[in-house]
């Protein structure tokens, strides 16, 4: 840990210089004309501060995404749609019960395929080609169906969340549930164990690394449908609503704030999957 | 329990492996079946207990199950098959888990197992952290636990060093002196042959076909005497003599293939 302190913070910092750099650069043309036009001095000096400054820069600095973040989650209450907590939690709500919902489906359909050689044959084509449509296309069909048999707000943000999961989730487990090895099915068997038994026993504890790994790719692409999933419905909350009205409004500090937010509800997921690898498996090691 | 088979063939596909076997385990006998490799010998031990379906030929088991037997056949692996996230006791209860068997009851069999075997301190290890004999203990532990009337033992002390092995052939020889189990040992080491057995089946190279059988006439607990010795090396002789023609045999045959 404290060795890989010194590259992080490096990196980090170079990272901020050259996001300052990008934005002096990018917001210069318009804070040189937005001077000249007030008839104020145009040095360089001028230029600059006015490029880190303005309210609705092309890019804004870190420095001005941080202070709309302060802002926003000091300045209101929690349950206050102007907090973006509040959209947080709407996002997460969201993402959280299309994970679960694409657990369920990514092990059902991989304990068939495991199981069954037919499902193999025929399923397996089907899950690999839902995934080569674009989420972007298929998620406002999603909304418009699912709200005309009449269920609306969180049920079809989870389930394009769902859509996006249940993939990793499949080919994980079907990965997981057959690394078993064929000697532990022999014991089992030798000891007439029933196939639930060895189901439970051996393939399903066998499988957890491999589904640990599926889901720290499944938390994040979970969040990323749910955001897409705001999108079609008109933005009433949620993180994605925050990018949608921002974009409406040229309110580009705003839109950052949203986006740094998401990356560390994602950062906070992940780490939230990690800490449960290391309860459930940790004695245990790579098992 | 008595193991009868009669006129046992196995095929794979085009493959002859085992070719008319004739053989009867007595009540309480350990008889060894030693071979080249590729004879069938493993083959012939999943067939007795069942994981394999003989192509031909009979198989029967006659003969009454101890007291508190849930799994009357019941192997011995060599490579320990344990699971490498369940503790050794837990990998002892992994095998009576799906038996109807009150939480005391289980509790028994697993620390009688425990103890016989010496690991009742390691009982919350990792197969991981104990050295193979040990593992090997954890096995003969979880085959303890079903009180089983039969062994099947395939090649259970190859994965282990030699010190190792001879420890492990004096667990062998405690746990026949106390329980009269019958046991079909499937071995490549004479010694392991020497020193348990009651009788020695030498099969001969695919397909296998039993070459002979050979009775060693001392007892198991008078074998370390040295009265015993001369009529050991005689048999020693004898089926090395069988073993190395086949072997060379086989070895020739797999040249030319």
């Amino acid at each position: 840990m404290t060795k890989s302190a010194l590259p992080v913070t490096v990196m980090t910092l170079l990272l901020l210089a050259a996001w300052y750099v990008g934005a002096a650069w990018l917001n210069w043309p318009q804070a040189a004309e937005t001077l000249a036009r007030a008839g104020k001095p145009t040095a360089f000096a001028d230029v600059l501060a006015q490029a880190y400054a303005m309210k609705r820069p092309i890019l804004p600095t870190p420095g001005q995404v941080v202070v709309e973040l302060w802002n926003s989650l000091t300045g209101y209450a929690p349950t206050s749609p102007r907090n973006l907590l509040f959209h947080t939690w709407v996002t997460t709500e969201a993402a959280l019960t299309g994970l679960a919902m694409g657990l369920v489906l990514g092990i059902l359909l991989a304990a068939g395929i495991v199981y069954t050689r037919t499902l193999e044959a025929s399923l397996l084509p089907w899950v690999i080609a839902s995934q080569t449509i674009p989420i972007l296309a298929i998620a406002p069909m999603i909304v418009v169906i699912l709200g005309n048999i009449g269920l609306t707000g969180l049920l079809p943000k989870a389930v394009i969340c769902m859509y996006l999961c249940f993939f990793p989730i499949t080919v994980g487990m079907v990965k997981g549930l057959r690394s078993a090895d064929p000697l532990w099915l022999d014991l089992m068997r030798t000891y007439s164990a029933g196939g639930m038994r060895a189901f439970w026993s051996l393939r399903l504890p066998a499988s957890m690394p491999f589904l640990f790994a599926s889901l720290k790719v499944s938390v994040a692409i979970s969040v990323v449908g749910a955001i897409v999933g705001e999108l079609p419905t008109g933005g009433q909350a949620g993180l994605g609503a925050r990018l949608l009205s921002g974009s409406y409004y040229g309110q580009t500090v705003q839109i950052w704030a949203a986006l740094i937010m998401a990356s560390l509800l994602s950062v906070a997921l992940i780490a939230v999957v990690r800490g449960l690898e290391l309860v459930l498996l940790g004695r245990a090691g790579a098992r | 329990m008595r193991l009868l088979v009669s006129d046992l063939t196995h095929r794979y596909d085009d493959l002859t492996v085992l070719d008319g076997i004739d053989l009867t385990l007595a009540e309480g006998e350990i008889l060894a079946v030693i071979g080249p490799s590729g004879c069938g010998k493993s083959t012939l031990l999943g067939i007795a207990g069942g994981i394999v379906a003989p192509t031909s030929g009979s198989i029967r088991v006659e003969g009454e199950v101890p007291d508190g037997c849930l799994n009357p056949i019941t192997f011995i692996f060599q490579d320990f098959a344990l699971l490498p996230w369940r503790t050794v006791e837990d990998n002892i209860a992994l095998v009576l888990e799906h038996h109807k068997l009150s939480a005391a009851e289980r509790r028994e069999r697993v620390d009688s197992g425990l103890r016989r075997m010496g690991l009742s301190e390691f009982r919350n290890a990792l197969p991981k952290q104990l050295s193979g004999g040990m593992r090997q203990r954890v096995g003969i532990a979880r085959a303890l636990a079903v009180r089983p009337a039969m062994l099947l033992l395939d090649e259970p002390l190859s994965a282990l060093d030699a010190q190792t092995r001879e420890l492990l052939m004096d667990d062998f020889l405690e746990l026949w002196r106390r329980e009269k189990t019958t046991a079909l040992y499937v071995t490549h080491n004479l010694d392991e042959a020497l020193r348990l057995a009651d009788r020695v089946c030498v099969l001969s190279r695919r397909p296998g076909r039993i070459r002979e059988l050979v009775t060693i006439e001392v007892p198991r607990e008078r074998r370390q005497e040295p009265s015993a010795q001369a009529h050991l090396a005689e048999v020693r002789g004898r089926l090395w003599h069988l073993m190395k023609a086949e072997a060379q045999m086989a070895d020739r045959e797999i040249a030319r293939a």
